[in-house]
């Protein structure tokens, strides 16, 4: 499945919708991508939905920690949303679960960014 | 190009060194570990698995050079299944291979691979072939009691 990303703003927050799968290559880039052209816009407060992320390997894990570094180096904050069973497997197992600001409901996320 | 053979529970890939072959020897894999009887979790591990060995033998090994192939064996023996990649490339040194979960590792953005592989399989062995590396799955089907040996070199 073709990985996808679309982006809404909600009470100033950017809330990115992803699904498919996050691998290297298309899937990465596109994370890539779409992070790299939020934060050249100066959006501060990012939210990577993954409800829709069934797969992921240690290519896109690795887009999601150089995403939340870029996000954080230029003072904002990227969060992750809705993860699904296998992509929190693989962040407890990788020790990045508490690396990262992890939310599982929309409305209470969107509150958190300072 | 892909070449393949399947003689009995083996089956023998030789795969170019680009991203395609790393989704073909991903689904083979799944294909493969399904016919052996593992549930939907070992079968998703498994496959994980094969496809960061892929990557690695694509990318850090062969640096997706034309002339460099990467060879896949899928093979199920009497309580195992047992997956050899091998690339054609620098040769990677076990010994060398960074913790992803150290402190100052943690952060980066690439180095997990090896890591994910050892989590997911029973059995790992890496071995430098002077050119190139092999690594070695082994995957014990449960229920099976195993000498696992038999999968070992």
């Amino acid at each position: 499945m073709t990985m996808k990303a679309n982006t809404r703003q909600v009470d100033g927050v950017t809330i990115v919708d992803l699904s498919g799968r996050i691998t290297l290559g298309e899937g990465s880039v596109i994370l890539r991508d779409t992070v790299r052209d939020l934060v050249g816009k100066g959006s501060k407060k990012i939210l990577l939905n993954l409800g829709e992320v069934n797969y992921i390997d240690s290519s896109g894990i690795g887009e999601l920690v150089s995403a939340f570094t870029s996000v954080r180096n230029q003072g904002g904050e990227l969060k992750l949303l809705n993860l699904t069973k296998k992509v929190h497997d693989l962040l407890q197992i990788t020790k990045l679960y508490t690396v990262f600001d992890v939310k599982d409901d929309e409305t209470a996320a969107i509150k958190s960014f300072k | 190009m892909k070449t393949s053979h399947m003689v009995g529970k083996r089956v023998s890939l030789t795969l170019d060194s680009t991203l395609d072959s790393v989704n073909s020897a991903e689904e083979s894999a799944t294909r493969f570990a399904s016919g052996a009887g593992f549930d939907e979790d070992e079968i998703a591990r498994i496959s994980m698995a094969v496809r960061e060995a892929t990557v690695n033998a694509v990318l850090h090994g062969n640096a997706y050079d034309p002339a460099k192939k990467v060879g896949l064996v899928l093979e199920r023996t009497r309580d195992s299944m047992v997956i050899t990649i091998t690339d054609q490339g620098q040769g990677l040194d076990p010994g060398k291979i960074p913790d992803p979960l150290a402190p100052e590792n943690l952060l980066k953005q690439s180095g997990r691979g090896i890591f994910l592989i050892r989590a997911f399989m029973d059995e790992v062995q890496i071995r430098m072939l002077h050119p190139g590396t092999e690594i070695k799955l082994i995957k014990h089907v449960p229920g099976v009691a195993g000498d696992s040996k038999e999968a070992s070199q």
